[in-house]
C-alpha cells in the first residue's frame, strides 16, 4: 500500500482556503442562528398568541427539516422567485442559520423559563420595566445555565459547514473532494480532512463537557 | 394626608374571588398589620397595592391619582403607568428574591441605577448608607448565597428603601426564616417605623404587630371583617372569627 | 410573476416514493445497527478494562467530534481501497450512520446506566449476582424506560442526517428531487414538496415522541434529556 500524504501536504494552502471557507460560513451562522434564536426564543416564552404563534411554527418548521433540504432549497428553488441568484454562500448561511436559530429558541426559552419566579417579582417591585428586568436579572442568570446547550450548537453549527459543499462552496470538504478527485488519494485526503476538523473541534467538545460539569455542580 | 386609597377592590383567580370587595386607606406615617389565615387574601391584597397582581374590579388612587383609565365599564392599566406607581410603593418579599449574580451592595444599587439612571458612584454610595441602616455595612460585597436569611432579608429592606418609597410593602417578611434570625429583621422593621415610614405589614407575628402597629387589619375571605387599634383586635376582638384566630396564634402568654 | 404548476411533480409522485422508501431504509438500517453496537461501546466504555474501554472511547470520541459527512465520503471513497471491498452508496451509508449514531447512542445508554441508584446495584450484588447478571437483570431494564425519549430525539436527529447520502448518489428522496427537479425544470415545486414531506414525516416522529414522553411522564417515570 503506497500512502500518498505528500501530495495531501503540498496543496495544504488549498485546503488553507477551504478552512477560511469553513470559518465564515461558521462566523455568519453562528452570529444570525444564535441572534435570530434569541427573538424567537423570547417569542416562544410570550404570553400573547400573535408573538407565541409564530415563533412555534418557525421552531418546529426548522428543527424538523433536515438543514440539506434546506440549503438545496434555498439555492436551486428560491431564486425562481427572485430577480437574482442565490450565492452559495448565502444559501449554505440561511439553511444552517436558520436551523440553529430554531434549535437556540429553545435552549433560551428553556433557560429563561428555569429562572425562578421571585427573581420576576423582585425586579417587579423595584419598578423595573419588562426590558430592564430581562436584560439586568433574568438573562444575565440565564446565561450561565445556557451556555453547555449553546456550545453544543456551536459545535454542531461548525459540523454543519460541510454540508455546503454539496452546492460547491469552497470549504473545507470541498477542497479535500477536489485534491482527492486529482490525484486518486481518497484515504489520505479524508482523513486528513477528518483529523482538521477533529484537531479543531475537540477543544471545543473538552469546554462544553466541562461546561456542563460544572452546571451540574453548581444545580 | 392619604397616601394610598383603594375603593371596591376585586380579585378573582379562575372561579375563586381571593379578594371580594376591598376599602382602604392608608394615611402618611400609619403602620398597617393585615392579619388573617391562609387563603384569607392577605398576600394577594398586598400585591394589588403595588399591582403585581392587578385588581379585577375597583379603583387605587396614590396620592390622590386615581391609577389606570376606564374603558367602557372597565379599568385598564398600562404597564408604564404600573411600574411607575412600583417606584413610589417597596415591596419586601417572603423569599427575599436578591439577585443571587450581583453583591449586596449591587443589590441595593440596582434600582437607582436601572430604574433611576443614577451614575455608579452615587448609587454606590447611597446603597452604602441603606445597608448601614440596616445593618450591614461589612456585607457590602458579599454575595446573597453567603448570607443568613436574616442578613438576606435586611438587604431586601434596603434595596427597597434606596429607591426612596412613599410606602413600603412586608409580605410575610418573617415567615421563611429560621426562629433565631426573625429578631434582627423585626429589629430593622421597628426602626424603620419609629423612623416614621409608612409601611403595610402582613405578618403572622401578633406580638409584634402588637407593638408596632397602628392599626390592625383582620381579612376573612377577601374581605375586611374587623379593623381598628391594637388593643381593639389583638386583645379585645368583636367578632367571633377573629378571636378564634388570635385564640390559634397564642403560643405563649407573659 | 411566478406562475406555479404543480403538474410535473405530481407526475413524478413514483419516483419520489421509492426515494422516501429509501430514506426510511437507510434510516431504519442505521437506527437497528446504531443502536445495538451503541450498547455495545457504551458497556465497553464503562467496563474497567482498558482493552475495552480505550477503543470504545476512542470511537464515541472521533465520530462525534468529526462532521457526518466527511465520515460518509470517507467510508465511502477511502475504505474501499483500504479493505479492498466494492462499497455501494447503501452499505456506505448504513455504515457510517450506523457507526455515527451509535456514538450519540452510547452516551445515552451510558447517561441511562449511571442514572439508576447506586442501591440498586448493591441489591444485586447482596444477592450473589455478578456483574454482567445484575446488569441484565436488574439495571438495564429500570435504565431502559428512562432512555426512550432520548432515544426517539436521536433517532429523529438520524432521519434528517441520513438526508447526506444523496450527495453520494444513493437514490433517497433528497436525491429523487433533484432527478425531479432536473427533469421537469421545476425547481421551486419539487423542493418544496419533498420539503414538506420532509418535515410531515420528521413532524409526526417528532409529535409520536412527545405522546410517548408524556405518557411515562404520567406514569411517574422519570426521563433524562
Amino acid at each position: 500500500m503506497r500512502w500518498d500524504f505528500a501530495s495531501v501536504l503540498a496543496h495544504g494552502d488549498a485546503l488553507l482556503v477551504g478552512a477560511a471557507g469553513t470559518l465564515r460560513i461558521f462566523a455568519l451562522s453562528l452570529v444570525l442562528g444564535l441572534g435570530l434564536g434569541l427573538v424567537v426564543g423570547l417569542g416562544r416564552h410570550a404570553r400573547r398568541r400573535w408573538l407565541y404563534l409564530p415563533a412555534t411554527a418557525f421552531v418546529e418548521f426548522f428543527r424538523n427539516t433536515p438543514v440539506l433540504v434546506q440549503i438545496i432549497w434555498f439555492y436551486f428553488a428560491l431564486p425562481m422567485l427572485l430577480p437574482f441568484a442565490i450565492s452559495p454562500l448565502a444559501a449554505a448561511t440561511l439553511g444552517i442559520a436558520l436551523n440553529s436559530a430554531a434549535f437556540s429558541a429553545e435552549i433560551y426559552r428553556g433557560g429563561i423559563q428555569s429562572i425562578d419566579r421571585g427573581q420576576w417579582d423582585g425586579a417587579s417591585a423595584l419598578g423595573m420595566s419588562w426590558a430592564q428586568a430581562m436584560r439586568r436579572i433574568i438573562l444575565p442568570q440565564a446565561i450561565k445555565r445556557m451556555l453547555p446547550a449553546l456550545t453544543n450548537r456551536a459545535i454542531e453549527i461548525f459540523k454543519m459547514s460541510t454540508l455546503a459543499s454539496a452546492i460547491a462552496y469552497v470549504e473545507l470538504l470541498h477542497q479535500g473532494k477536489l485534491i482527492a478527485s486529482l490525484y486518486f488519494n481518497p484515504i489520505e485526503t479524508y482523513t486528513t480532512v477528518a483529523v482538521l476538523f477533529f484537531v479543531i473541534l475537540w477543544p471545543l467538545v473538552q469546554m462544553s463537557y466541562r461546561l456542563e460539569r460544572r452546571l451540574k455542580r453548581n444545580e | 394626608m392619604t397616601i394610598l386609597r383603594a375603593v371596591g377592590l376585586g380579585k378573582r383567580f379562575g372561579d375563586l374571588a381571593v379578594i371580594n370587595g376591598v376599602d382602604l386607606a392608608v394615611a402618611k406615617g400609619e403602620r398597617i398589620a393585615i392579619i388573617g389565615a391562609s387563603g384569607s387574601g392577605k398576600s394577594t391584597l398586598l400585591r394589588c397595592l403595588n399591582f403585581m397582581e392587578v385588581p379585577d374590579t375597583g379603583t387605587i388612587e396614590l396620592d390622590g391619582r386615581a391609577i389606570g383609565v376606564d374603558k367602557g365599564g372597565r379599568r385598564v392599566y398600562r404597564e408604564f403607568e404600573l411600574t411607575q406607581v412600583r417606584q413610589r410603593v417597596g415591596m419586601v418579599f417572603q423569599q427575599f428574591n436578591l439577585f443571587p449574580h450581583m453583591t449586596a451592595a449591587e443589590n441595593v444599587m440596582e434600582g437607582p441605577r436601572t430604574v433611576r439612571g443614577h451614575d455608579k458612584q452615587a448609587a454606590r454610595e447611597r446603597a452604602l448608607g441603606e445597608l448601614a441602616r440596616v445593618g450591614l455595612t461589612d456585607k457590602a460585597d458579599t454575595y446573597p448565597a453567603h448570607l443568613s436569611g436574616g442578613q438576606r432579608q435586611r438587604v431586601a429592606i434596603a434595596r427597597a428603601l434606596a429607591m426612596d418609597p412613599e410606602m413600603l410593602l412586608f409580605d410575610e417578611p418573617t415567615s421563611a426564616l429560621d426562629p433565631e434570625l426573625v429578631g434582627e429583621v423585626l429589629n430593622v422593621i421597628r426602626a424603620l417605623a419609629e423612623e416614621g415610614t409608612t409601611m403595610l405589614l402582613v405578618t403572622h407575628e401578633l406580638g409584634f404587630a402588637y407593638h408596632v402597629a397602628t392599626r390592625v387589619i383582620f381579612l376573612a375571605e377577601g374581605r375586611i371583617l374587623e379593623q381598628g387599634t391594637p388593643d381593639q383586635i389583638l386583645k379585645f376582638p368583636k367578632e367571633a372569627r377573629t378571636r378564634a384566630f388570635i385564640e390559634s396564634h397564642r403560643q405563649f402568654t407573659f | 410573476m411566478y406562475s406555479w404548476d404543480f403538474t410535473p411533480v405530481v407526475a413524478n409522485a413514483d419516483l419520489l416514493a421509492v426515494g422516501l422508501i429509501n430514506t426510511l431504509r437507510v434510516t431504519g438500517a442505521a437506527l437497528v445497527f446504531g443502536v445495538a453496537l451503541g450498547l455495545v461501546l457504551a458497556l465497553s466504555r464503562l467496563s474497567r478494562r482498558r482493552l475495552a474501554a480505550w477503543p470504545a472511547g476512542f470511537v464515541i470520541e472521533v465520530f462525534r467530534t468529526t462532521p457526518p459527512l466527511v465520515q460518509l465520503f470517507w467510508f465511502f471513497f477511502a475504505l474501499p481501497l483500504v479493505i479492498g471491498i466494492e462499497m455501494t452508496p447503501y452499505m456506505a451509508a448504513v455504515t457510517t450512520f450506523s457507526i455515527q449514531s451509535a456514538a450519540f447512542f452510547a452516551e445515552v445508554f451510558r447517561a441511562g446506566i449511571e442514572s439508576v441508584e447506586r442501591g440498586q446495584w448493591d441489591a444485586a450484588r447482596a444477592i450473589g449476582m455478578n456483574h454482567a447478571q445484575a446488569l441484565r437483570r436488574v439495571i438495564l431494564p429500570q435504565a431502559v424506560k428512562r432512555m426512550i425519549p432520548a432515544f426517539m430525539e436521536r433517532a429523529i436527529e438520524l432521519m434528517k442526517t441520513t438526508t447526506l447520502v444523496a450527495t453520494i448518489s444513493y437514490a433517497d428522496l433528497l436525491f429523487a428531487a433533484n432527478e425531479v427537479s432536473q427533469k421537469t425544470f421545476r425547481p421551486l415545486e419539487t423542493y418544496t414538496v419533498v420539503a414538506l414531506v420532509y418535515f410531515a414525516v420528521i413532524f409526526l416522529a417528532s409529535l409520536l415522541a412527545r405522546r410517548v414522553e408524556f405518557a411515562m411522564a404520567r406514569s411517574g417515570e422519570g426521563t433524562l434529556r
